[in-house]
């Protein structure tokens, strides 16, 4: 089993290798220039976060330094990851910026030395959890949350904690059955540290992995997807999903629910690539975001997170910070993520679609 | 005189000298303990990483299973927690097989030169990580299941920017300590020095302040450097004084003991002229004698002059006062100036030996003889006698010796009355008195049954009495 799945990874590893090769890789890409702007400078960023919910800030970006311009490229976590891990080896062009929500994958690239560094006034502000060694910073804040269809749950069955997901899932009856969705760890990186960070937070994993098992849970890609199946009925409940994602846009029979036992906090990673083309004004982008007016404009987008406008209050002592810094790197360790997407596998009867 | 007071602006003063001594110490040790203090804080350092380093490995050696006859890591976070506490450098780490193949971390990197068979303590070794200088430690965990035997590796590595700051960190400490020690010391150092200095000081600035001719001692306080100095300079002052006061008295005397027989050799010239030619020998004859006196006492001034002098400058030696007497005898100057007087000697067989400079013990016992030829009566004698430690060396005459209110005031520098009358009887015996001074004896005068006895009484030397 275990070498099979390692098989398969290879396949998948090599199969996204070529694939990113040529130019593709991305999902989706946008050009933001200033109106009315001959700008002299392009920067080309790579990021995870959906344009929709980044444009604002981009735009924002190039009004007040018309004379960039910027290539934005949005990309599934895992495939940015190896599309920088070649680039840093030198087979490709690196990015000048890359954004993540795979931090765990952004801290193993600073590791291997594929990013440069920066320092500025505003980094050195930054909390000692969201910036490493000058060459990584979190610049946004995104809770994961539970959502569920406020048509198909009412208020007082929505499980405000783990626990009541858990008993939820426990229930005898039938209806929650494939109607329970959770990001895919092996597709998206965000879902696997979400996951690999649930492991370690709390005993209640196991016991969601089992519960998870019982109701016949699908684990699927992109948080868009999981969002319009909540929203469209064909989810009732979806499990870790990133709040900001949810926010960002207006929907009618979505409850979003901050986990009141832990609700966990991420701050998507930012690195300059080693060798970027446009290192200086990857600089001045890096201290735009983290500038109170750029800060403004990603509050504004739902990437950080403003705990008064919570739906249900999450106390302090309920918030965990997914820290960027060296112990991420246990999240990228060849045999403990192959024992954990195994034990995931089989909860999610993987194999035996296979 | 002020040219030489006034210290010369290219001289340092102690105090600079001294605190540039301490200051070059002070430096010199300052530069010692700044190169301990950094080899210290790398040491340091290095031992409280290299722990977390062996505690880290340990942890991952500790966590591998064997599975299905793998060996399988399951990596724990606390050991990158550990790792972490060097919150900003770069990490390597792998688990490797019996045959060095990597069963799961970064690959790539080295394991240390070591031959992995015999590897049962942890290793350490200093290596690059992403051209990086990084240390490593290599651990080997052996297994001897039913389905797997051999050693698994560990390899744990890490940048050293945590240890290096760390280092840093401890010798700024250390340094800084140091270095306020150091200023401390050095002010203290100033402040003790200069009290020390401070006698030195008053000196200078007395000596500076000093009327060039005041010569009066100075105040000997102060350490014992200093006062010995102070006497040195006293003594020295004092000898100068004594010689000024000399030569004041030798130019007040001249004025004045030589403007009486000077215009009275020119009032005989001038009579010489203008009297008649038969009275103009007896005139000349007149002008002759005084010209003589005059030079008796020309002699008589510059032979005391010299000795005092000589009494200040010269070394006492060893001198039989018997010599003195016969050299003088032998010298016959008697002859010339009494050639009537009869002159004998009298001493026994023993030496009389005392400390003294010859030539001025011989002017003064000249001056008592040539005294006792011209006012005393003949036969004189020239003596010599031992008596109870001190030597005395006498001259008698048969006379009656002067008179007592005379007697009383001899001896002076000078007597008015002498001196107008010509003669300078004062002015010898002020030699006698002089060198007895000069030389701790005394003059004594005594008149007796057998005439008139002049006595200069010396202590006689300890050294060569006892031998």
């Amino acid at each position: 089993m275990n070498v099979q799945g390692l098989w398969r990874r290879c396949a998948t590893m090599i199969a996204l290798f070529l694939w990113a090769l040529p130019v593709a890789g991305q999902e989706a890409t946008q050009r933001f220039v200033a109106a009315d702007a001959a700008p002299q400078t392009s920067l080309l960023v790579r990021s995870t976060t959906d344009i929709s919910i980044f444009a604002p800030a981009l735009e924002a970006f190039v009004t007040q330094f018309p004379t960039v311009q910027i290539q934005y490229e949005q990309w599934g976590s895992n495939a940015l990851y190896s599309d920088s891990l070649s680039a840093c080896e030198g087979q490709s062009l690196p990015a000048d910026i890359v954004i993540s929500s795979g931090v765990h994958q952004m801290v193993d690239l600073v590791n291997r030395a594929c990013a440069s560094e920066y320092r500025s006034d505003l980094t050195a502000q930054l909390p000692a959890a969201r910036i490493w060694r000058d060459e990584l910073w979190g610049i946004t804040r995104e809770a994961a949350v539970i959502i569920y269809n406020t048509d198909l749950i009412s208020a007082e069955d929505a499980p405000r904690t783990r626990f009541d997901l858990l008993d939820l899932m426990r229930r005898p009856s039938d209806d929650l059955i494939g109607k329970i969705a959770t990001y895919d760890v092996e597709a998206s990186g965000l879902g696997f540290l979400f996951a690999f960070m649930d492991s370690q937070e709390a005993a209640t994993f196991g016991g969601l992995l089992e519960g998870f098992a019982r109701v016949d849970a699908v684990a699927t890609c992109c948080s868009a997807e999981i969002i319009e199946g909540v929203e469209s009925g064909q989810y009732k409940i979806a499990y870790n999903v990133l709040g900001s994602y949810v926010e960002s846009v207006q929907h009618k029979n979505l409850g979003v629910i901050h986990p009141e036992d832990y609700t966990m906090f991420l701050s998507r990673g930012l690195m300059i690539p080693k060798g970027a083309s446009q290192r200086e004004t990857a600089g001045v982008f890096l201290d735009f975001l983290l500038s109170p007016q750029g800060r403004a404009v990603l509050s504004k987008s739902t990437l950080i997170h403003d705990n008064n406008s919570d739906e249900t209050s999450t106390t302090l002592s309920a918030e965990r910070y997914i820290p960027i810094g060296p112990t991420l790197l246990v999240a990228m360790d060849k045999q403990r993520r192959g024992r954990f997407i195994a034990k995931w596998r089989d909860t999610f009867g993987m194999d035996a679609q296979e | 005189m002020t040219n030489a007071a006034s210290p010369a602006p290219l001289q340092r003063t102690l105090l600079s000298r001294v605190m540039g001594g301490v200051l070059s110490l002070l430096a010199a040790g300052g530069i010692l303990v700044t190169i301990a203090a950094f080899a210290y804080g790398k040491s340091a350092a290095r031992q409280s990483f290299d722990r977390i380093l062996l505690g880290a490995a340990n942890d991952i050696a500790e966590s591998i299973n064997i599975v299905d006859g793998v060996p399988v890591a399951d990596i724990p976070v606390s050991a990158f927690g550990l790792l972490s506490l060097a919150a900003e450098d770069r990490i390597f780490y792998s688990v490797r097989g019996p045959q060095g193949e990597v069963l799961t971390g970064y690959e790539g990197g080295t394991i240390g030169d070591f031959s992995r068979n015999d590897l049962t303590e942890p290793a350490f070794f200093d290596s690059t990580l992403q051209r990086e200088h990084a240390r490593f430690v290599t651990v080997a965990r052996r297994f001897s299941e039913r389905d797997f035997s051999g050693a698994v590796f560990v390899t744990v590595g890490q940048t050293l920017r945590a240890r290096n700051e760390m280092a840093l960190d401890l010798a700024k400490g250390a340094v800084l300590v140091t270095g306020l020690g150091g200023i401390a010391l050095l002010v203290s150092a100033f402040l003790v020095i200069r009290s020390a200095m401070r006698p030195l000081d008053r000196l200078t600035r007395d000596l500076s302040e000093r009327d060039p001719y005041d010569l009066t001692p100075m105040p000997a306080d102060g350490p014992a450097e200093v006062a010995v100095m102070v006497e040195a300079m006293n003594r020295f002052m004092q000898r100068l004084d004594r010689q000024v006061g000399a030569m004041k008295n030798l130019i007040s005397d001249a004025a004045h003991q030589l403007r009486t027989p000077v215009s009275a050799i020119r009032a005989q010239a001038e009579l010489a002229i203008e009297d008649d030619p038969e009275n103009r020998t007896q005139r000349l004859e007149k002008l002759v004698r005084r010209t003589r006196s005059l030079g008796t006492l020309l002699d008589q001034m510059l032979s005391r002059a010299m000795v005092i002098h000589r009494t200040e400058n010269a070394k006492p030696t060893v001198v039989d006062l018997r010599d003195v007497a016969l050299n003088i005898f032998e010298e016959r100057d008697h002859e010339v100036l009494a050639p009537d007087a009869e002159v004998e000697l009298q001493f026994g067989d023993t030496e009389v030996i005392v400390m003294a400079d010859e030539i001025s013990l011989r002017e003064a016992v000249k001056n008592m003889l040539a005294n006792a030829l011209r006012h005393g009566t003949s036969p004189v004698t020239i003596g010599v006698s031992a008596h109870e430690g001190t030597g005395e060396i006498w001259v008698r005459d048969v006379g009656k010796g002067p008179a007592e209110d005379v007697l009383e005031t001899i001896g002076e520098r000078f007597e008015r009355s002498a001196a107008s009358k010509g003669n300078s009887a004062g002015l010898g015996l002020s030699i006698v008195r002089a060198v007895a001074e000069a030389l701790g004896g005394e003059v004594r005068m005594e008149k007796s049954d057998d005439g008139f006895r002049v006595t200069l009484a010396l202590p006689i030397a300890q050294e060569v009495q006892t031998s």
